[in-house]
């Protein structure tokens, strides 16, 4: 059986002034069904903007999208209609993310409406079942946004991904903009749909914690490119690219006793200088020579794990 | 003597008290944290204490001494000589709390002036100096740069410069690393709690992240729809919380360190939202208590000491 | 959090208990004087405008006494006649309609147009945009009133062609307006989650972006209105009028030649303007006080 998405050698890039950003320069990854692949790394590292080049909301400069055996990626709108159904997202702020002058019976019910899903007893119907589903109250879907608290919110930003049906959901820091109190129960929420639906999740977060949590598959971004990939228990378990390693030295536990061991590395990342060295080559704790002037590429170190380190 | 106390502070915004009858105190050199989710009144409780509320904001009871002098008495221009000389505040948001068009240099000078009789070129030289001592590579030199140079770590840091400039007694951190990156986020915290030990000032680090008490505080006061609902040193908090929001709280994070997958384990969560707890005349937690009983909604329990803690609820302590 | 977050009391997280958005504003109106004070100077006038034949019957073009009465001096012209000895208080009363007409309508043409304008331009972006923009740039850089009465000198002067011309040329400014709103709102997360759902871009473009794109349009549309009326007036000052409608301006332009002896003829409709101008800046005052999202508390 094929993967449900397939993503070959992708790259994103702005035009920022006279410069080019290459925000995703040059990523592979598939997502099989049923999984949720966690995608972690720092703000500007080019995760949202991958997360939303898979989505076709922005264009691509190189490479394919695949889904469901389907290459999308060069699609037109209407030919692009019928896949836009089958990949959805969840967004980061529950206060942006919602149309602040639709009730919620508007937001849903003009997605079943524009891809002509059922009749006016059959949307409602459906619009009833998944406003439960996410465990607002019935009375929600007369209601307008601004009646909600965040994570209610959150639950309708999460009700308009689901309501067309589709098997893979990018969630992009779905948790993030919550309380701790109300990140539990968005978690917990999506573990369920994803149970129940079958869903497919492709996860963006900062939050090394939340993405242990909630991930079957990790993949770690620096600069542009993935630079460790592996299945969740690997991953943190034996992490091998010194980023990655970095990244959890700098997570502080909740535990006072445990002093965090490793210090933390230095400097931030930084966008503009990506020459033919190592992307982390500035700031890495062990780099030689050989990181100066060969860009490690992604290589198989072990039972699906990948690292792009020429020391891993 | 502590260096900071607030006494029984009650802060109401048009229809909503934000802040109810809240106390709590600060030793000199000593980092307390206090943590709670938004809304809850953290952040008021320290704009009280700098004084710089919102003008819809009206402390309705409550003192905040300084070392015995009470802030709230104090006239505008004498509160003035206190801010950024004895108390001094960093935010959230490095981004806007940089003045735009000055260079770092000048705004830190900025400060020391104000303060302190010191010429142009002392006043150069010193921020210089501030700026080595928040380890900015190359200060010298940085010293011209535009807040837009910056990253926003390095932003954070000429913050902290600014902030304890004239080496205040008492140093406010709103959320200091909450717009930063994880990475970015130890070296902060790192660099303030190294600040502290050097320069022997007390820390009230205001902050919604766990891990972070864990890791850079000394005490810990949780504070849950305006009110304190515990308090207790980090190590016997961490070690066995009681206050059933405080339990709440640590049992919906998830922990890097911990090994748990959804696969295997459910998150627990809290029910509800703090808005359940309006109009509420008792415990503004017993909407959402697993343990309350119908005596928690008669009346707001007081927070009682149980040897170096304290908690506000009857139904839990030794 | 952000401070403000926590510093601003939030309606949004009480949940069930926030009162409908549709009440909410009707109170923040009701509650509003500038407001209040506008829409009521604004709907006297409406009120004359639209019972202008009912309280000052037969055509107020008409000589009914002698001409040039000071107000006061005959009860039956509580404003006096003009030259011709018409009743100045009836063509004050008549002179409502062709105003606020003119007013209305070409603040209309100017919103209709600059709204098209700029939301093509804002949405799409690109060459759209450029092409669009060095258009607005062109009409703003001739002075509006010169661009009218060019107009008005190719088709002959008449209410509608008034309407049409004051309207084509204001329209710039609302298209710049509505372009910065779309700009900034097509990169909105509830856009980007309305494409991802397959909606078409002009469903995007009517129903997700231009309601929340409207509240400084508004704004703006009633400051075109008192625009438009001082427009009109100068214009018919310019004797660039309909011959066959009474205005405001057209009464000032009549009694310039008395302003020595009967300085009233001027003064009288020229204080109307005022007090209209003035009424549609304080409805613009008070809608942008209600409809900006930060004294809005939702």
């Amino acid at each position: 059986m094929t993967a449900l998405l397939s993503v070959r050698d992708l790259h994103t890039r702005y035009a920022v002034g006279r410069q080019v950003l290459r925000a995703v320069d040059g990523v592979s990854f598939e997502i099989q069904r049923g999984e949720t692949v966690g995608l972690v790394g720092e703000s500007g590292c080019g995760k949202s903007t991958l997360g939303k080049t898979v989505l076709r909301l922005v264009p691509s400069a190189e490479g394919a999208i695949v889904l469901d055996g389907a290459d999308i990626t060069r699609l037109g709108d209407t030919a692009l209609a019928p896949h836009r159904r089958r990949m959805q997202m969840i967004f980061q702020d529950p206060f942006g993310s919602l149309n602040p002058r639709q009730t919620i019976r508007t937001v849903l019910d003009t997605a079943l409406k524009v891809h002509r899903l059922g009749d006016r007893p059959e949307r409602e119907r459906q619009m009833r079942e998944i406003v439960a589903r996410v465990g607002l109250p019935a009375d929600a879907l007369d209601r307008y946004p601004h009646e909600f608290s965040g994570g209610q919110r959150q639950r309708i930003g999460i009700a308009r991904a689901l309501v067309l049906r589709p098997a893979l959901i990018v969630c992009d820091e779905p948790v993030s903009a919550l309380d701790v109190s109300i990140q539990a129960q968005i978690l917990n929420l999506l573990v369920e749909l994803k149970r129940d639906l079958g869903l497919s999740y492709l996860f963006i977060s900062h939050d090394l914690s939340v993405v242990r949590y909630f991930a079957d598959r990790v993949l770690v971004m620096y600069l542009g490119r993935i630079v460790e990939s592996a299945p969740h228990g690997t991953l943190f378990r034996d992490p091998r690219h010194p980023y990655t390693r970095a990244l959890f030295a700098a997570v502080p536990s909740a535990d006072p006793t445990h002093k965090r061991s490793a210090p933390p590395i230095k400097g931030e990342l930084a966008t503009t200088d990506v020459t033919a060295s190592c992307r982390f080559y500035s700031r890495c704790p062990a780099a030689t020579e050989r990181c100066r002037t060969e860009e490690p590429l992604l290589r198989p170190i072990g039972e699906g794990h990948h690292a792009a380190c020429h020391f891993a | 003597m502590s260096l900071l106390s607030v006494e029984k502070l009650t802060v109401a915004f048009p229809g909503q008290v934000a802040v109810r009858e809240t106390s709590f105190a600060i030793a000199p050199g000593e980092t307390l944290a206090l943590v709670g989710e938004s809304g809850c009144g953290k952040s008021v409780t320290a704009f009280s204490v700098m004084r710089l509320l919102p003008p819809n904001a009206r402390v309705a009871s409550g003192r905040i001494l300084l070392e015995g002098t009470d802030l709230l008495a104090l006239s505008p221009a004498g509160m003035r000589e206190v801010r950024g000389k004895q108390i001094s505040l960093i935010q959230q948001e490095p981004m806007t709390s940089l003045n735009p068009v000055l260079s770092i240099g000048l705004q830190i000078a900025e400060v020391l002036r104000r303060h302190e009789k010191v010429s142009r070129k002392q006043a150069r030289a010193r921020a210089i100096e501030l700026l080595d001592l928040v380890s900015i590579p190359d200060a010298h030199r940085r010293i011209d740069d535009y807040p837009h140079n910056l990253s926003g770590g390095m932003r954070q840091r000429v913050m902290i410069a600014m902030a304890v400039a004239c080496h205040p007694k008492l140093l406010i951190a709103d959320e200091p690393t909450t717009a930063l990156d994880v990475t970015t986020q130890a070296q902060v915290l790192d660099l303030l709690d190294d600040l502290r030990h050097r320069l022997g000032m007390a820390v009230l680090l205001i902050t919604h992240d766990l891990g972070v008490v864990a890791q850079w505080a000394d005490r810990i006061s949780v504070m849950y729809a305006g009110r304190i609902v515990e308090q207790a040193g980090i190590k016997p908090f961490f070690a066995e919380p009681l206050h059933p929001y405080s339990r709440g709280l640590l049992g919906a994070r998830v922990d890097v360190e911990a090994d748990e997958h959804y696969s295997r384990n459910r998150l627990s969560e809290i029910p509800g939202s703090v808005g359940s707890a309006l109009g509420e005349a008792g415990c503004s937690f017993a909407p959402r208590c697993p343990i309350a009983v119908p005596g928690c909604r008669i009346a707001p329990p007081p927070l009682v000491a149980h040897g170096e803690r304290a908690v506000a609820c009857p139904r839990v302590g030794a | 959090m952000t401070v403000d977050a926590e510093l601003t009391p939030k309606v949004a997280d009480v949940g069930s208990r926030a009162a409908p958005r549709k009440g909410r504003r009707l109170r923040a109106f009701l509650r509003n004087p500038t407001f209040i004070a506008g829409v009521a100077i604004l709907g006297f006038f409406v009120l004359l405008a639209l019972f202008a034949d009912m309280l000052f019957p037969g055509d107020p073009m008409d000589m009914v006494a002698q001409p040039l009465l000071w107000p006061g001096d005959d009860a039956q012209y509580p404003l006096g006649t003009d030259s011709l000895g018409r009743d100045v208080l009836a063509q004050l009363v008549h002179g409502t309609r062709a105003s606020l007409l003119v007013g209305f309508f070409a603040a209309a043409i100017g919103l209709a147009i600059g709204m098209a304008v700029g939301a093509a331009a804002g949405f799409f972006g690109g060459w759209t945009d450029t092409l669009l923009m060095r258009l607005v740039e062109l009409f703003q850089t001739t002075p509006t009133f010169l661009l009218v009465i060019v107009i008005l000198v190719i088709v002959d002067p008449s209410l509608p062609t008034i309407a049409m011309a004051i309207g084509v040329s204001s329209w710039p400014t609302v298209a710049r307006l509505v372009r910065a709103q779309f700009r900034s709102l097509r990169e909105a997360d509830f856009v980007m989650a309305a494409r991802s759902l397959g909606y078409s871009r002009l469903r995007i473009i009517v129903q997700e972006i231009l309601p929340n794109a409207l509240p400084p349009v508004i704004v703006a549309a009633s400051v075109m209105i008192a625009n438009a009326i001082l427009t009109e007036a100068g214009l018919s000052f310019l004797n660039m009028r309909d011959p066959n409608v009474l205005s405001w301006g057209g009464m000032i332009g009549d009694g310039r030649d008395q302003l020595r002896n009967a300085w009233f003829l001027t003064a009288l409709p020229g204080a109307a303007i005022a007090m209209a101008v003035l009424s549609l800046n304080l409805v613009g005052d008070g809608l942008n006080e209600i409809l900006n999202p930060r004294s809005d508390q939702s």
